[in-house]
């Protein structure tokens, strides 16, 4: 189990990996790649953070399937899994509106790769959860709420 | 309301000498309440499959007092519909007389007075005999445990949950799932797992570990009731890391995860399951909104938000309906559900949610021995007297209850704060005026594993967050989002909310002695039950209270802190006294 999964993140979602690392502060991403889209990863907004990725902001819904808690269990580490039985897919990119700098993770879907991808996310507050996915010249997105909540209280 | 013991003896005498006839007195003749039926347990059998069903008992193993809520508000969608429904519209919506058992079990009205006439409620020696009977009705019936179990007394704290396990072995209890049963910590979960193996199956579809996502628990157990194969699928509390400390369980993860139930309930049908049905501790907003997401459910058994309703709801989804079912709390019901199966399918069914007056059931032996047995050795401390009420004590309801206010007071008093934040449990049971309150009546209230109580500076800006954050648990529209807790009990402090707004604009008005709270002050906060780690010599929150107590010897509850409520006049949800 452990084996294949670590092989297959190895295999074939390497850019995607160090993208998330570098989401939570693990890595300085301009030491890791050459082409990273500092921009993006730096942008304060969806729409900067879109525009500076993909070179545009209009999106339509599409229908993507994001798994995602309700209510967060912990904020610091929220799984998310993206999936989409969408063609020719260039790229899946998650984001979490609220957060200082929305664009959490991008992942390089190009070459033969089913439409999924799961990840552990960081999120500050109760925020919109929005996935893109770009295929050829279309944006296609879809969002979830997650709720960050104090806690405590219950029944 | 809340009459002193003077006042309330004028207006007696007034009242008398107008010749007027004063509801909840108890001099009245008792003629307008009804008879008990001889025949209150008749209930004949149906069909060949029967589940019994009890839930949320929190470990009140002897008979006890519990007053349904006057204030249960649904909003958007669950405006006036069950279970938010209290006092005549509860009665008005099942057609249940007044001054009847039923009404007497399934609302607040009158409690007092019907608490005197019809005795307590409950008790694990009253319903192991009315299990008896209703199994001898029905061959092959089987007794299904939805959680909160093992936690809620002095006892159960103590054993580590040990004399709840030993009296669900004793009861024959055949299928259970969990909420408070985690706050004991995995590795004590793990251990009782082992020791009820093959008596009492434990099932879960919805915990997965956090490193492989692989199911901690069975998900579902397979059973043949008189040659009909039954599924029973768990689902314990989807929120237990949220509302309770995720440090005691921290390689567990919850969630509701309907997507994977589907899958279960589509796999268990392909093998040959003929009944399907969820034990669910969702809390029955929850239950209501997943019946209509998801397909191939006979019925969700549920718990956690302490519903007694006594019809069935049916919800309407893909795969034609799921009828679903709470069933109160406290050990004060037990839901009877009968279906009837042939070629097959579910073709009928019946359900009734009773109400277990322990006068009317003589208490079994075998089982009221064993509950003498193990609290035995506890008896002198449980029974130590620390004061007397004065004041019906009840905490159910949205808001703060006079028990809850008794805890408030004691912590402004004790600890030496401005403000108190209680959480909203909705289990702890009621005391009638004139009783002694003792030492294991403030463990009915407060005996969790992590009782520490906290002082905390906070400023206008925290504490309006907190209640907002509460509040949106409690009112969020969308069933999903809510954690099923009442709003947490506030002392000190003066609020106004608004539960048909959203979060971050239902909090208004807050005020501390008169004054508005100043935005950048900080104030003093106590609180307890902290979902954080707390240092292990802090002090428990049942001594603080006792401690008050003990000086009060008398107990009056001088003010009812509930907020002020906006927007909810003729909401059937809420009845003010």
């Amino acid at each position: 189990m452990s084996i294949n999964r670590r092989t297959f993140l190895k295999g074939s979602l390497a850019t995607g990996a160090l993208g998330v690392a570098a989401g939570l502060g693990l890595l300085k991403p301009t030491q890791v790649l050459a082409a990273w889209p500092d921009n993006a990863f730096q942008a304060k907004t969806v729409e900067d953070a879109l525009r500076a990725l993909t070179g545009t902001t209009n999106t339509e819904p599409g229908a993507i399937k994001i798994k995602a808690p309700d209510i967060a269990e912990n904020g610091a580490v929220v799984p998310i899994t993206v999936s989409a039985k969408l063609d020719n897919v260039d790229s899946i990119s998650i984001l979490v509106a609220k957060n200082p700098q929305p664009l959490a993770a991008s992942f390089d879907m190009k070459g033969d790769l089913e439409t999924f991808v799961s990840t552990r996310i960081k999120m500050g507050e109760t925020s919109d959860v929005i996935a893109v996915i770009k295929s050829g010249d279309t944006l296609y997105s879809s969002k979830k709420t997650v709720k960050v909540t104090i806690g405590g209280c219950g029944g | 309301m809340n009459l002193n013991r003077r006042e309330f003896l004028q207006m007696l005498a007034i009242a008398g000498a107008a010749g007027l006839s004063l509801p909840g007195c108890s001099a009245l003749p008792r003629q307008r309440w009804q008879k008990a039926p001889e025949d209150f347990y008749e209930l004949p059998a149906y069909g060949n499959v029967s589940l019994l069903h009890m839930t949320d008992c929190h470990a009140q193993l002897l008979p006890i007092w519990f007053r349904e809520p006057n204030i249960n508000i649904g909003v958007g969608d669950m405006w006036g519909r069950p279970p938010h429904l209290v006092g005549e519209h509860f009665l008005k919506a099942y057609g249940i007389p007044a001054h009847s058992m039923d009404a007497h079990a399934f609302t607040y009205l009158d409690f007092v007075e019907a608490a005197r006439q019809y005795g307590k409620v409950g008790g694990f020696a009253h319903l192991a005999t009315l299990v008896k009977k209703l199994r001898a009705q029905r061959p092959g019936a089987l007794l299904l445990d939805g959680g909160d179990t093992w936690q809620g007394s002095a006892t159960a704290l103590w054993t580590d949950a040990q004399d709840m396990v030993d009296a669900c072995l004793l009861l024959g209890v055949d299928v259970m799932t969990a909420h408070w049963e985690f706050t004991y910590g995995a590795e004590r979960v793990k251990e009782i797992l082992d020791y009820i193996d093959g008596k009492i199956d434990f099932v879960a579809q919805n915990v997965i570990d956090n490193e492989w996502e692989e199911h901690v628990f069975q998900r579902y157990t397979l059973k043949e009731i008189n040659g009909v194969p039954v599924a029973i699928i768990g689902q314990a509390f989807p929120y237990t890391p949220i509302a309770n400390p995720r440090h005691l369980i921290p390689e567990w993860s919850f969630g509701i995860r309907d997507d994977e139930l589907q899958q279960l309930i589509d796999q268990v049908r392909a093998e040959g399951a003929q009944v399907v049905v969820l034990l669910s501790h969702n809390g029955m907003d929850v239950d209501l909104k997943l019946a209509s997401r998801v397909s191939g459910l006979d019925a969700i058994l549920g718990g956690h938000t302490h519903d007694a309703v006594p019809a069935p709801v049916r919800v309407k989804n893909a795969g034609g309906s799921t009828l679903v079912i709470n069933s109160g709390s406290n050990g004060k019901f037990l839901g009877v559900l009968d279906f009837d199966v042939r070629d097959g399918k579910v073709r009928g069914h019946r359900f009734r949610l009773l109400p277990i007056f322990s006068n009317l059931l003589p208490a079994d032996a075998e089982m009221a021995a064993y509950i003498d047995k193990v609290r035995a050795p506890f008896a002198a401390k449980l029974a130590e007297p620390l004061a007397v009420t004065d004041e019906l004590l009840y905490r159910r309801g949205n808001f703060n209850g006079t028990f809850d206010q008794l805890i408030l007071d004691a912590m402004l008093a004790v600890q030496g704060a401005d403000i108190a934040f209680s959480p909203g449990f909705r289990w702890g049971v009621s005391k009638l005026p004139g009783e002694t309150i003792t030492f294991e009546d403030v463990m009915t209230q407060t005996a969790i594993t992590y009782p520490a109580t906290t002082l905390t500076e906070m400023d206008a800006e925290r504490i309006k967050l907190i209640l907002e954050d509460v509040a949106d648990n409690l009112f969020n529209q969308d069933p999903y989002y809510q954690q099923g807790g009442d709003m947490v009990r506030v002392g000190g402090l003066k609020y106004s909310i608004d539960p048909t707004r959203k979060i971050g604009q239902r909090i208004g008005d807050l005020t501390l002695n008169g004054k508005p709270l100043q935005p950048g002050k900080k104030y003093k906060v106590a609180g307890w039950a902290s979902v954080q780690q707390q240092p292990e010599d802090a002090t428990p929150i049942w001594e603080v209270v006792s401690e008050y107590l003990r000086d009060q010897k008398t107990v009056r509850i001088r003010e009812l802190n509930t907020p002020l409520i906006k927007n909810v006049d003729n909401n059937p949800g809420y009845a003010p006294l």
